[in-house]
Parts: C-alpha cells; structure tokens; sequence
C-alpha cells in the first residue's frame, strides 16, 4: 500500500480506479477520462494534487540557497508570485521541475511527487551552506486543483480573497471555508484555474461542497488519467516522460526557464557543454486515431530519429498527437515523418506546441 | 444476447455458437477494466485463425489489449460499425458492440472455455 492522501476515502467511496502514482495510492479515473478531460475544458474540474511535494525554505539565506539551486530567476519575484523552474544535476540533466512561491522572506516550492524524497535528500546536502531551513509539509496539508472556465466562479463563494484579482501564476494568503488557505492562479490542464493548499479537512470539505454546488454546471472530479490527456493537449512536460535526469531543458523546450547570461546555478556549466544535436522535444499530429505511446519509434524514411515520450487521443481535437523527442534535423515545423505503431508505419507530421490553446477572454 | 448462453475466455472474450457461426466479442468486464475506447482493428474477411491467435486490437487513452480468438475459424464478418465507432464497444460489448463472426468446423472443442458463472467467479471476482 502506497501513502494516501486526505481524499483518498472520498475517491475510494466515489468508485474511483486507484493507482500507484510516485508511491502514492491516486484515482486514475472515476468514470470516464474523456468524460473527465471534456468536463474540465467545458465547466471545471476538481483534482486531488495532494501528493505533489511542498517543501518550505525560511530564513535570512532562502533566497540565495533558491538562486543557486533553480534554473529561473528567484530574487526578482514579487509578493505572491509563482514562478515556474527546473532543477539540474551536476550534469546539467533534470532533477525535478517545480514552481516556487514567494511569501516576504519565505518561499514555498511546489515538486513533483516521484522527487520529493530525492530532492530532500539532495537539497539537505547543498543546505548547511546557507541560512535556511527546509520543511517537509506534503503529509500535514493538502492540495487540490479546480480547473476549467468555471473555476473562479464555481470556487469564488468558499474564499475570501477576490479570485480574478489574482494574476496569472499569482498566488495569495487567504481563507478557504474560514481557515488559513494559499491560493493561487496556477495549473496543469491548459485552462484558466487555480490551486489550493490548505489543512486536510478543509482540503476534504472544500471538494465535498464543490461537487455538491457544481455537479448540475458540469463539474466532475477528475482523475490522473485526465490530468494527463489534459495536460499533453496543452504541450506540458510530464517529469519521467518529457523530462528525466538525462534530460536538459534546452532539449526539452523549457530554454525561456533557464536564465544561464543573468545568473549562476548547479548544472549551468554543464548545460553550456552540451552537443548542440542532441534530440529536442517537438509536438506529432498522427494520422488516423491511433494512439502513439511511449518509446514508439519515430522515422524519417527507413531511419529513426526519435521515440515517442507521451501520446493520446485528443479528446478536444480529435486527432491523435504525440511529444517525441527527434533529432535536430527532424525538428522544423511541418516535417513529415512516421511512427511505427506496433509495425506500421502511421505518417506524423512536426506541429507546433502546445496543440490546444484556451480562447482568452 | 443473454449473456448465461455465452463462453467466455480467461482473456476476456465471448463467444456464441450458432450452428457452425461464432459470434466474438469482449466482456463488460474488460471494457469497463479499459475504459475510454478509442480505436478497433479486426481482421479482414478470410483470414484463417487459430485458437489463441490475436485477431485485432482494441486501444483505450490508457492502454492497448490484443483480442484472441477462443476457437479456431474462418473470418466471415468483421463488425465495420464498431470499427467507425469505438464508443459502441463500451455502451453495448453484447449487442451492438460484437466483433467478428468465424465459420467454425465442426466437432470444434470448447471445454476449455468457462460458463457465466465460472467467468465471473474465476476471473471477474478475481481481480
């Protein structure tokens, strides 16, 4: 038995399907994970993220310790603001991404769930270094997501700070049902939304009394599944797919987050030495409905120039798309190449990512 | 189709015999293990199969399953609905949602396949 998460009963009572997921017992689908994806572009989705990793940095060097650690800029951050970041290796490969959250001289750090412990690990090691402490709070709070055109409305009445006066990747200090709550203009889905830390039994009502508002607008709990398709429609890395401890963010199309001519960081070094042919992260629009998967073959001719990382159905578009990680000279937009879908050759052509973008309003 | 007058594979595959046709598809079971069906290949017409030759493929968001056939035949019929609509597949794995139709020999064995009542104490129970 993996950890469980505060919802855990509730997902298990709701008929979810549970996994393991980074050693965490998580609900990959409840019903449907088209059901769940079109609902979360249509009306809002609800998702347990409890078992992402937050991790606290305070004290007089939390800044300095952040700045050498992270690939993007942490000392110019604003009150509230939410960054999103890489953590590199020696090697200049990736560690973990992450988002990071200032709070006056306190900084919250959002990691993925198969890292955390890791990540603790290392980060004890570079600590002594510097004036900070780290606290680990991933299992004495929880963390969900309300995502989806509904989402600000849907949450607005259960928080006191006014949600559309929260700035994209903008986070404040407020109250959810009356309790000390971080919110924060976040997600993972493409859609406008937002992400809620807060005490376990507050995390627990709050999703009880949002399914029981928003289930006739369309609003559904939404499992790993969705989560996924969602987030490879709108081009987003998925660490241990798109993103591993060989792999830079260069390569991997995250370059805008790795800040190299302004500071220094752990991996910069490295990262300046790589071969400039590496493979890259590019976006496939397969024909057909078949589903491209992990470690499928890319060719350009009889050659291989690549695999596959991640790959769905897209729900929203209806066609089938893929990231891949190709060679160089296979990047350019409007390439022509195939994927060997368990022997045949299913042409994909190089698009542009990501492959859904919301309508802003 | 009642369901108590069906075989049933381990691998989740039904079949009924009708004189010397057999009926295939896949159990409310595994559609429900696979959710989210997206993609249906059958075999073409003709094709000879074995018992345990894989004869298709059906793909959900999540996962690929081979489908085996239980008997050996001949293919007759290929359900090109189900082909054009994965969908059905889930709504309707007994009726609507069958896969191909074989021209089985005669004196075929099919002891090695279970009742209703076997499959789900078995293998649907079992899980």
């Amino acid at each position: 038995m993996g950890l469980r998460t505060p919802l855990f009963d509730e997902h298990h009572r709701t008929g979810a399907k549970i996994v393991d997921f980074g050693g965490w017992d998580m609900p990959v689908v409840y019903s449907s994970i088209i059901e769940e994806h079109n609902a979360t572009r249509s009306g809002a989705g609800l998702f347990d993220v409890s078992h992402m990793g937050r991790l606290w940095f305070k004290g007089a060097g939390a800044k300095n310790f952040l700045e050498h650690l992270l690939t993007n800029r942490i000392s110019d951050l604003q009150e509230g603001q939410v960054r999103y970041s890489l953590v590199l290796n020696l090697q200049g490969g990736t560690r973990d991404d992450v988002l990071v959250y200032r709070f006056g001289e306190d900084y919250l750090m959002v990691v993925n769930a198969s890292n955390r412990l890791k990540l603790i690990e290392w980060f004890e090691g570079i600590r002594p270094s510097f004036d900070v402490t780290m606290t680990d709070e991933t299992t004495t709070s929880a963390m969900m997501a309300v995502q989806g055109p509904l989402a600000l409305s849907l949450l607005q009445s259960l928080v006191a700070a006014r949600l559309d006066q929260i700035g994209y990747y903008y986070s404040s200090i407020t109250t959810l049902l009356g309790s000390r709550a971080i919110v924060s203009r976040t997600g993972y889905t493409g859609e406008d939304g937002v992400e809620l830390i807060a005490a376990p039994e507050v995390i627990v009502e709050a999703w009880s009394k949002l399914l029981d508002v928003g289930r006739e607008q369309g609003v559904r709990p939404a499992g790993l599944g969705a989560r996924d398709t969602l987030r490879i429609e709108a081009g987003m890395p998925l660490y241990g797919h798109e993103l591993l401890e060989s792999v830079d963010p260069v390569q991997a199309g995250l370059g805008w987050a790795v800040k190299s001519k302004d500071k220094d960081f752990i991996g910069k070094d490295a990262l300046l030495q790589k071969n400039s042919e590496r493979p890259v992260r590019v976006g496939l629009e397969l024909e057909g409905k078949r589903i491209a998967r992990e470690g499928y073959s890319v060719r350009s001719g009889g050659d291989e120039v690549g695999a596959v990382t991640s790959g769905t159905l897209s729900p929203t578009l209806q066609k089938s798309v893929a990231m891949a990680f190709v060679d160089p000279g296979s990047r350019q937009l409007g390439t022509q190449l195939t994927v060997d879908v368990r022997g045949s050759a299913v042409s994909a052509t190089v698009v542009r990512l990501p492959f859904y973008r919301r309508a802003i309003h | 189709m009642n369901e108590n007058d069906l075989l049933y594979a381990r691998s989740h595959e039904w079949l009924q015999i009708v004189g010397d046709v057999g009926t295939i598809g896949i159990t409310r079971f595994a559609v429900d293990q696979l959710t989210d069906l997206v993609y249906v290949e059958l075999p073409p017409v003709g094709r000879a199969l074995h018992a345990g030759d894989s004869f298709g493929v059906v793909e959900s968001v999540k996962a690929v399953s081979d489908i085996y056939a239980p008997v050996a035949g001949e293919v007759i019929e290929a359900n090109q609905t189900v082909v054009n609509d994965p969908s059905l597949l889930g709504t309707d794995p007994y009726e609507k949602g069958w896969l191909i139709k074989i021209r089985i020999p005669a004196g075929t064995d099919t002891s090695h396949l279970l009742s209703k009542s076997t499959y789900d104490s078995e293998v649907v129970n079992a899980h």
